[in-house]
């Protein structure tokens, strides 16, 4: 792998994290959205610098399935559901927007440590942005947590996806192809029947605010 | 053989997703259980000795421990099925109509998906089709189309999607180790053989944190605490059926994949470290279920505070981890299955009769349908773990190999929490059961119990003697020593 190939894929990676932590303060469910797509469309980078570099046929079809997954259908989707709600934006969040940067920060640096180990099992450069990606899934799992539209949580949920994506690109250059198709075929329809439920859950409660979800506690 | 087990609930769901609901797509579902069941019992008295059997280009593996699960899923997809058309209140509009349809097909898919799990050779398919359960499950919850069903369904598919993503991510660690091993990097593999055989030589630190989010991953589907919140709202919200199917396979098949990947953990890394992580989730679940079933007033939330109590036993069993232990959770496993669908499927009889499953409204079952009350109160005593019925044997068995492993304040613990359910189920039997009787409005028919009462006779059989069993729980406890 030249110096070029390292750039990028430092570049790309970087912006994986960046694009998850930039979702903790949009409030606009487009904007997000906009955002997973952008995302998407890095992660898509990452494979791909990986697959030329090694020359690796299955993992270019891999950065393909990506860019067609991460970059196009999953943001249609939650497109066309945000689509039905115009001017859809998220209440104030549980947690306000510097503390919850503050908890992103303190999120990476949890990642570094937990990263570490797989760091120094391989030399490659590569394996030294893991920690990028247990980043972003932890900052998309404080996505998840702290906002209350159903839609805005579907978006923290795939970001954890992506920044498990985005792990598994560059430790093993992709898991084997079978595994990354059905994986893929789930999460497209997770989101699919997410979406679905969210649709339900409108047309049954009105306003989907999930702080409105009050009737299952234990 | 494999192969026809996965084929029959594939075809069954093409074929109820397109004939009108009624009788035909009834005895398709059936069958296609039966057929499960078939195969599992012939798969089963084929590996009991230790053969293993390949399919589909090496995709599938069947050793006795799938074996074994193959023939838990199809007999409690046998009663779920047979039970399916009566909790269905399906009206003759063609939106009900088109609903029922897509309520069978899912549960077929919903059974694909689990045996596809049980038998996939790679730790990687077992993800996906442990995924593909959650996707197929999240509409079951949620059928009735209430506030609070697609409540329950939403919390379900965000809180066990994220689990399994951190299980994909273990996953993706194990691979990376499987690269590293100094086999060269072509020896990468999720497949269980290989990486069995390389565990030796997995990197430690890699793998502690492989096996940490691979147990808290597939945990949050097993309903272990603290990740089981989703657990209550589902199985309460969901139709009897698909809570039986829930509650008695779903947590089971997610626990298989823990016992699969605890293989290669204990070569890689000694025994010591997913003991202490089961034994955590293990407490923690028994304490929860403990705790909040004491003031539970829903008949079917109670029901799914004990699974979450039962799930907690099995993490200690296996956490002790003697093949002794592990025959004994299995045994266990194969109990609370009949014990619990059961309950459950009866809970949906309940809930078609009396319009409710709060605990205060149902009074008197025995007097005014002795026949559903027998059966309920033969299910509560069995599921309380009295003789002769199987959870008696194998919670005693269980707990001695645990004191056996040095466990013994753990199996304290346990029993204490084990008395406080006990307290809780003998509650609600005189609740339900006792009383003054008032007329009914909906009787249930016999032919209704019928396959209950046959599951509770099953489980007494099995109390008394394992034999049936015996040499298929040896082989599986082997396949996992």
């Amino acid at each position: 792998m030249n110096g070029l190939d390292d750039g990028l894929l430092d570049l790309a990676s970087v912006a994986v994290l960046a694009l998850g932590v930039a979702a903790l303060w949009r409030r606009d469910v487009r904007a997000l959205i906009g955002l997973l797509r952008a995302q998407g469309v890095a992660l898509a980078l990452v494979a791909s610098v990986e697959a030329l570099s090694a020359h690796d046929v299955g993992l270019g079809a891999t950065a393909v399935l990506v860019l067609a997954l991460k970059a196009g259908a999953v943001p249609w989707v939650l497109g066309r559901v945000a689509a039905r709600d115009p001017g859809a934006r998220e209440g104030a969040p549980l947690i306000n927007v510097p503390s919850s940067l503050v908890l992103a920060a303190a999120l990476v640096g949890l990642a570094v440590v937990t990263g570490a180990p797989l760091a120094r099992l391989s030399s490659g450069h590569a394996a030294a942005l893991a920690p990028l990606g247990l980043a972003t899934a932890l900052v998309g799992y404080l996505v998840l947590v702290t906002r209350r539209r159903p839609l805005s949580q579907i978006v923290g949920l795939i970001i954890i996806d992506n920044g498990v994506a985005l792990v598994t690109f560059l430790l093993t250059s992709g898991v084997p192809l079978i595994i990354e198709l059905g994986g893929s075929l789930d999460v497209l329809l997770v989101v699919v029947v997410s979406a679905t439920l969210v649709g339900a859950m409108r047309a049954r409660i009105g306003a989907d605010e999930l702080d409105e979800l009050e009737e299952l506690r234990d | 053989m494999p192969a026809l087990v996965l084929l029959a609930p594939t075809l069954a769901a093409v074929v109820v997703a397109l004939v009108p609901p009624g009788r035909v797509a009834r005895a398709v579902s059936v069958a296609a259980a039966l057929v499960v069941l078939g195969g599992g019992v012939v798969l089963g008295a084929r590996c009991a000795g230790g053969r293993v059997e390949h399919a589909l280009g090496g995709l599938v593996r069947v050793d006795a421990l799938s074996a074994l699960m193959i023939i838990v899923i199809g007999a409690v997809a046998t009663l779920a099925t047979a039970a399916m058309g009566r909790t269905l209140a399906s009206g003759t509009d063609r939106i009900s109509r088109r609903r029922a349809r897509e309520y069978g097909a899912l549960v077929q898919v919903f059974l694909a998906a689990m045996l596809g799990a049980v038998v996939a050779a790679n730790l990687g398919v077992v993800w996906v089709m442990v995924e593909a359960t959650t996707i197929a499950t999240t509409f079951l919850v949620g059928h009735r189309r209430t506030r609070a069903a697609l409540e329950a369904s939403w919390k379900y598919v965000v809180l066990c999607s994220v689990g399994i993503a951190l299980a994909f991510l273990g996953l993706v660690l194990f691979y990376f180790a499987s690269a590293h091993t100094g086999a060269g990097p072509h020896a990468a593999s999720l497949d269980w053989t290989s990486l069995r055989r390389l565990a030796p030589h997995l990197d430690p630190n890699v793998t502690r944190v492989a096996v940490g989010l691979v147990v808290i991953g597939f945990g949050t589907k097993v309903g272990l605490a603290p990740m089981q919140s989703w657990l209550p709202d589902a199985h309460s919200r969901a139709p009897g059926p698909v809570s039986a199917l829930m509650s008695c396979v779903l947590l089971t098949v997610a626990l298989y994949a823990i016992l699969r990947v605890k293989v290669i953990a204990d070569l890689a890394l000694g025994a010591g470290f997913v003991r202490t992580l089961l034994l955590a989730l293990g407490l923690l679940s028994l304490a929860v279920a403990a705790a909040l079933v004491v003031a539970e007033r829903d008949l079917k939330r109670l029901l799914a505070y004990s699974s979450i109590e039962h799930m907690g036993l099995l993490a200690l069993a296996v956490a002790a981890g003697t093949p002794l232990a592990v025959a004994a959770a299995l045994l266990h496993v194969v109990g609370h299955g009949l014990t619990k669908s059961v309950l459950f499927l009866g809970a949906g009889e309940v809930h078609h009769a009396e319009s409710t499953t709060t605990i205060a409204e149902i009074r008197a079952l025995l007097r005014r349908q002795p026949g559903l009350g027998a059966v309920m109160a033969a299910g509560l005593v069995a599921l309380a773990g009295f003789p002769p019925f199987s959870l008696f044997a194998s919670e005693l068995a269980m707990f001695r190999a645990e004191v056996a492993a040095g466990l013994g304040w753990a199996v304290g613990a346990a029993l204490v929490a084990l008395v406080v359910v006990a307290g809780a189920l003998a509650r609600t039997a005189r609740g339900i059961l006792l009383g003054p009787a008032t007329p009914v409005a909906r009787p249930v028919p016999v032919r209704a119990l019928a396959p209950l009462v046959a599951a509770l006779v099953a489980c007494a059989v099995l109390g008394i003697v394992a034999w049936p069993l015996a040499s298929l729980l040896h082989g599986a406890a082997g396949v996992l020593g």
